[in-house]
């Protein structure tokens, strides 16, 4: 059974949630897959039994470029959980995949949450948080939780053109 | 945009049912009383208020996250023999929803009179911002999605779809901050009101940021309280103290799709108001224009304001105008939560603010103005100062629009009997 200790919390998926356990299998191998259903081919996100479009129970675990840009967000300034109010503020982001935006309807995406994370996975500090908001465009890297288990995490896309100011709350609280 | 809603169930049901007694306990931080004391004693206060003896309470219903206590024991103690009673899972918006499971139940002949209540310490023990046991909670399957990016609290779940409306349509924190405002001076006209205080729009801005676009007084109060509302069929509500509350529709837990996971069916500052709209105007046979004071629920200021604009009294968009326009501050054209709500008066998961609407419906709200030698309150409608009036004028249609989250809500719409 995938589990594992993650900043305090104790994360685990029953080995009998077969969606989730190759979901975040896939993520640990640093390799981010997604359900196409076999019959209308749409991806699916989260991870679940059957497709939300056509019902249709087959699916192939295929692989999905981690790349989108912020759907939208919540900047974290008073933690709850013990471990994250070093970090604080945290960014809680949504990112719209660039595979399969708009589809199928205007206002759908596959929409991935994620902390904004630095290249190398730690928690933003504040200089970073004040670059990122709306629009943003964010590539996928993942932190390590233990053997079968790895979350998907965003980091800034280096690579990117990024929008001149992305939109952020007009409110600045200590500074960010 | 049209929505899909088949909202052509028969309406044979507008206005046969009615709520005939409320009551609550204190609200309070710190009861030193069990849920099953406190759920006693709000259901006793209900019966007395409509003059209604045990023999004649036959069906009971409560909502819980776990942090309860069951109807059977809430029964017993009060001498009540039950023919029907359930005790489901719920927060936000099973208030409206288990009153019109009531008439459901009322409707199926399995029982005459039901008392629905919700009993909680919301502060002293299961605590309703997320902290404490609940933060604690080991985290497994569908969660490992969301909660290990410290995603726990209903503030952090719902702050982007919050954040995206401000993105959308320009909407300012100075406007949603006057959801507090206006809900802080009718609390101010309130004695079971938490807190009384009237605060103004730079104190909430000043007030400590919990996660953005949320600040300490966007969100609501944690408080330990019990109350119960008592539903039955409109033949038999006159035969009680009070003027009945009639029921002119109900709308119970109406969803966007995809709420296993609510922000992947945009646009996410749309609200499952978008949704209630088609089922409770044509159900109650009235539109917006006809409603004289609104419950919208206020979990947080900005909750208030999306079900407000997605119901359809302003234009998608434009809530943030009718929030800061003293539309809905006592004495404009149509004042919401006058109770204070949840941001100020208590926490209840949505009971208090149907409660305040039926006292509002009787003419009889509990403010300050002076009694006359019969008990029966004498209202001056004067509302500007601190401890004064909160007596709607000519309150004849109310609606309440219970809220449990960005996908899923619940409606009821009320007339004077």
């Amino acid at each position: 059974m995938p589990q594992g200790e993650y900043r305090g919390m104790n994360l685990s998926i029953l080995d009998i949630d077969h969606e989730n356990v190759a979901y975040f299998g896939h993520c640990a191998e640093h390799d981010f897959h997604l359900q196409a259903c076999t019959d209308c081919g749409l991806l699916r996100y989260p991870p679940g039994t059957a497709c939300p479009w056509c019902q249709n129970r087959e699916f192939e675990w295929t692989p999905v470029e981690g790349k989108g840009a912020v759907h939208s967000y919540g900047e974290v300034h008073q933690a709850i959980q013990t471990q994250f109010r070093e970090h604080a503020p945290y960014m809680i982001l949504i990112v719209d995949l660039d595979t399969q935006k708009g589809e199928p309807s205007e206002h759908e995406a596959l929409r991935v949450a994620g902390n904004l994370v630095t290249p190398d996975g730690e928690l933003a500090p504040p200089e970073l948080v004040k670059q990122v908001g709306i629009g943003s465009r964010m590539r996928m890297v993942f932190a390590d939780v233990s053997d079968g288990l790895a979350l998907p995490m965003w980091t800034l896309d280096e690579d990117a053109e990024q929008p001149e100011k992305p939109w952020r709350y007009p409110q600045e609280y200590n500074g960010v | 945009m049209t929505s899909d809603v088949d909202a052509t169930a028969p309406k044979y049901l507008r206005d046969k049912y009615a709520i005939i007694g409320v009551g609550e306990t204190t609200y309070t931080r710190g009861s030193n009383l069990t849920t099953r004391a406190l759920g006693t004693w709000a259901v006793k206060n209900a019966m007395e208020d409509a003059g209604i003896p045990a023999s004649e309470v036959d069906g009971m219903m409560s909502y819980s996250n776990n942090d309860s206590t069951p109807s059977p024991m809430i029964a017993g103690d009060l001498g009540i023999r039950l023919n029907f009673y359930m005790d489901v899972y719920g927060g936000g918006s099973s208030s409206e929803a288990l009153i019109g499971l009531a008439i459901g139940a009322i409707e199926a002949g399995m029982c005459k009179t039901v008392v629905v209540f919700r009993s909680m310490n919301g502060y002293s023990q299961v605590r309703i911002g997320g902290t404490g046991v609940r933060a604690a909670a080991p985290i497994g399957g569908d969660a490992v999605h969301t909660a290990p990016y410290g995603w726990l609290s209903a503030g952090q779940n719902f702050s982007p779809s919050f954040m995206r409306h401000m993105y959308d349509y320009g909407t300012t924190p100075e406007q949603v901050a006057m959801v507090k405002v206006i809900h802080s001076e009718h609390a101010s006209n309130n004695p079971k009101a938490y807190y009384k205080q009237r605060l103004t729009v730079d104190d909430v801005l000043n007030s400590r940021m919990i996660v953005k676009p949320l600040h300490l007084l966007d969100c609501c109060v944690e408080t330990d309280n019990a109350t119960a509302i008592i539903v039955t069929r409109a033949e038999r509500a006159y035969d009680y103290r009070n003027t009945p509350a009639r029921i002119l529709a109900v709308a119970g837990r109406v969803c966007k799709p995809r709420i296993d996971m609510h922000f992947q069916h945009g646009p996410i500052s749309t609200v499952a108001g978008y949704y209630i709209k088609d089922i409770i105007w044509p159900n109650a046979g009235v539109g917006p224009e006809d409603i004289d004071l609104t419950g919208a629920y206020d979990a947080f200021t900005f909750t208030t304001m999306l079900q407000l604009e997605d119901y359809g009294f302003c234009k998608k968009g434009e809530g943030g105008d009718y929030v800061s326009s003293g539309i809905m501050r006592l004495g404009g054209e149509r004042p919401n939560n006058t109770s204070g709500g949840h941001l100020c008066e208590g926490y209840t998961h949505g009971m208090n603010m149907i409660i305040e609407n039926v006292r509002q419906l009787r003419g009889e709200v509990d403010c300050y103005c002076p009694t006359d030698n019969r008990g029966r309150r004498q209202h001056t409608y004067d509302y500007s100062e601190e401890g004064g009036c909160r007596q709607v004028r000519d309150a004849n249609i109310s609606m309440n629009l219970g809220w449990a989250m960005p996908g899923t809500g619940s409606s009821l719409v009320m007339r004077k009997g």
